[in-house]
């Protein structure tokens, strides 16, 4: 059973924070926060999944990715895709503190997964149509959560904070499954990067675009938010020089020691295609 | 009761049949991909010679694979060119790890390269995964959204067509895999779902679900129920001469106006329908969800 | 998990490699190539721990008649002693056709 933890609000708290005072979009929904911010002039569409105690789906009251998120962020995703079709493609921002997806019997009879499906979706679209997707990680980045509310965006950032934790799965819940304490997870981490739920190992994956330091995650002054809009900003810039799909996430020296793997794959199956 | 075998006659034609199937199920991954391929045609590229195994999985004391768990072959079905991507369910439940995943990703995007280049080649997947594998926690998880991102660039030019077999089924991070390509086919003995039952009664309570209920099981999850809500494509039994032709028939279909993923609103619509403080179940779902209802 | 080595002295060549199995509860794959050596050199790489003895036993009384020069490469996942002669036989079974 989940422990019963306070409710992060670190999604809110950095969705009010980057989105000015823009009036927010109405999504329906307690859960999802979508605006379009104006930064130097230029709209930037934010979206976070935040806690709602009142959401109607119960498995997903804590901040889950759940049956109704999943839908309503692909159709706010689309809807800036629709409406810049003919004119300058809005950069896109995931604000990203997921306490994974919903599990429930209901989330099951309903196909979450194809919820899930839909956002991926819409961010890789988004991404291919041209405009710049930014994945910002404020706190928890768990799993499906992750999946498909920022992995599939140009440049992920994180916060460098204890709290900031992306991992494919819980920690109490990856033990069991692996048959391990979490003590010896823990351990364990230290040695095999990909098994760590410290960010400032994930980091090391070259995965991450930018470990953003020296912020405090709840409470952020407005220097703070300014440092983060300008790191943010500076990503969007990145990504107009430098397009692309998700392969800058290998082609740099962290991913070269730590993901040398994945790229030999990639070069021997490209060799063998045409053998 | 009133139940006489003149009701659904064994005819010798249905026994025939029957007794030819050759069950998909039974094979190992590199068997099916070699299967569905045409006679002779297999070629399969990283195998197991290659010994591209995982990095990680001795540092923590358990055995790899030389193949990692995934089968990429390319041949020809019914003639024409075609990549097969097959998770092999017994090594490590199909977990996807940083090298399996990354074979996959790679595969489709070179399938996206032929395709561009005028090309084509039908990329098929054989999805027998719990998901991402935990021992490789977070370079499986990025793999599998490589995968992701290359199925959503690779679709509008070729359909790209799962299969879920069975018997374990298609979980965790490739169940969003599932979800975005062209056509589903599913066997009534696989199962499709974001959270494994299992994982469900761990995190939310066995009165949420109890896992070993595999009647309830079964109608949330079971291939029967997700082709008559409309969550796949096709429903078929085990053999691999109908396997086959349900492939050759999805791929005829071309590439869809709008993908499954792709229907927002009209999930959206299907959803708002939904009273969760009064939820349907399987059989009701079937009702109000019909399939071939959805474009 | 656990690796074990063995060497055993060869006759004559083997032309063709293969490869059988997979490494599922209760199985194990067996890579089989030639080897420039001329002896037969077997990896043995095992989930269960501390049976050294049995697999010794086993590879002793295989490759005893196998007499190739050959890299045989086995993974493991808990296959009774019974199932790896059957692998083995597979492999030798696919090298020799």
């Amino acid at each position: 059973m989940n422990t019963i933890t306070p409710l992060s609000n670190r999604g809110r708290t950095w969705f009010q924070a980057l989105a000015d005072n823009a009036q927010p979009v109405n999504t329906g929904l307690g859960s999802v926060l979508v605006a379009d911010a104006t930064w130097r002039g230029e709209r930037v569409r934010l979206l976070a999944i935040v806690p709602d105690p009142q959401n109607r789906f119960p498995r997903a009251r804590h901040g889950e990715l759940g049956l109704d998120e999943g839908w309503a962020i692909a159709h706010h995703v689309r809807e800036a895709i629709d409406a810049d079709r003919s004119g300058a493609r809005r950069p896109i921002l995931a604000i990203v503190d997921v306490q994974s997806q919903a599990y429930g019997r209901l989330e099951a009879l309903l196909g979450i997964h194809m919820s899930l499906a839909a956002a991926a979706d819409a961010y890789a679209t988004a991404r291919m149509a041209g405009h710049p997707v930014v994945a910002l990680i404020v706190g928890t980045a768990l799993s499906g959560g992750l999946l498909a509310h920022g992995d599939q965006a140009h440049r992920l950032l994180a916060l460098d904070d204890p709290k900031v934790v992306v991992h494919a799965m819980r920690k109490q819940s990856a033990a069991r499954i692996t048959r391990r304490t979490v003590a010896e997870l823990d351990e364990l981490g230290k040695t095999v990067i990909p098994m760590s739920y410290d960010v400032q190992q994930f980091a090391k994956l070259g995965l991450l675009h930018e470990l953003i330091t020296g912020i405090d995650a709840d409470a952020p002054s407005t220097a703070q938010v300014a440092e983060v809009k300008e790191r943010v900003a500076a990503a969007i810039a990145d990504i107009r020089k430098h397009p692309g799909d998700l392969t800058s996430r290998l082609n740099n020296p962290e991913a070269r020691v730590h993901r040398a793997a994945s790229i030999e794959v990639r070069r021997r199956l490209a060799e063998q295609w045409n053998a | 009761m009133h139940t006489t075998h003149s009701d659904n006659p064994i005819t010798k034609e249905r026994r025939d049949r029957f007794l030819a199937r050759q069950s998909v199920i039974e094979m190992r991954a590199r068997e099916r991909a070699r299967a569905i391929l045409d006679p002779g045609s297999f070629r399969e590229l990283l195998g197991p010679f290659d010994r591209l195994e995982s990095p990680w999985l001795p540092l923590q004391g358990i055995v790899p694979e030389s193949d990692d768990g995934v089968i990429v072959a390319r041949g020809l079905l019914a003639g024409k060119p075609a990549v097969i991507m097959a998770i092999e369910g017994a090594f490590q439940g199909g977990g996807m790890g940083e090298v399996s995943a990354s074979k996959i990703a790679a595969a489709l995007a070179l399938a996206r390269g032929d395709c561009e280049r005028g090309k084509p080649i039908l990329p098929v997947l054989l999805l027998e995964t719990g998901g991402v594998r935990l021992q490789e926690a977070n370079l499986g998880e990025a793999a599998v959204a490589e995968i992701h991102a290359e199925i959503v660039a690779l679709r509008p030019l070729v359909p790209v067509i799962g299969v879920i077999t069975g018997m374990i089924g298609c979980f965790g991070g490739m169940s969003i895999a599932a979800g975005l390509c062209s056509y589903l086919v599913m066997f009534r003995q696989a199962r499709l779902e974001l959270n494994g039952p299992e994982v469900i009664e761990q995190e939310a309570g066995i009165d949420e679900l109890n896992a070993s209920d595999k009647h309830l099981i079964w109608g949330l999850l079971g291939g029967e129920q997700r082709y008559e809500t409309s969550f796949a494509d096709a429903l078929i039994e085990d053999d691999v001469t109908e396997l086959r032709q349900v492939i050759q028939a999805q791929a005829a279909r071309g590439v869809p106006a709008r993908h499954r993923s792709e229907q927002v609103e009209e999930y959206r619509r299907r959803l708002a329908s939904i009273d969760p403080a009064d939820p349907p179940d399987s059989l009701a779902l079937r009702r109000i969800w019909p399939k071939g209802e959805m474009p | 998990m656990e690796t074990m080595n063995f060497e055993y002295d060869a006759r004559g060549p083997l032309t063709r490699r293969a490869h059988v199995g997979v490494v599922g509860s209760g199985d194990l794959e067996v890579l089989i190539e030639p080897s420039d050596k001329p002896t037969a050199q077997v990896r043995v790489r095992t989930s269960v721990k501390g049976y050294t003895q049995v697999w010794k036993a086993v590879l002793d009384r295989f490759f005893g008649r196998f007499e190739r020069a050959a890299k045989v490469e086995i993974n493991d996942f808990g296959a009774t002693p019974g199932t790896v002669t059957l692998r083995l036989e597979q492999a030798a079974e696919e090298v020799r056709s």
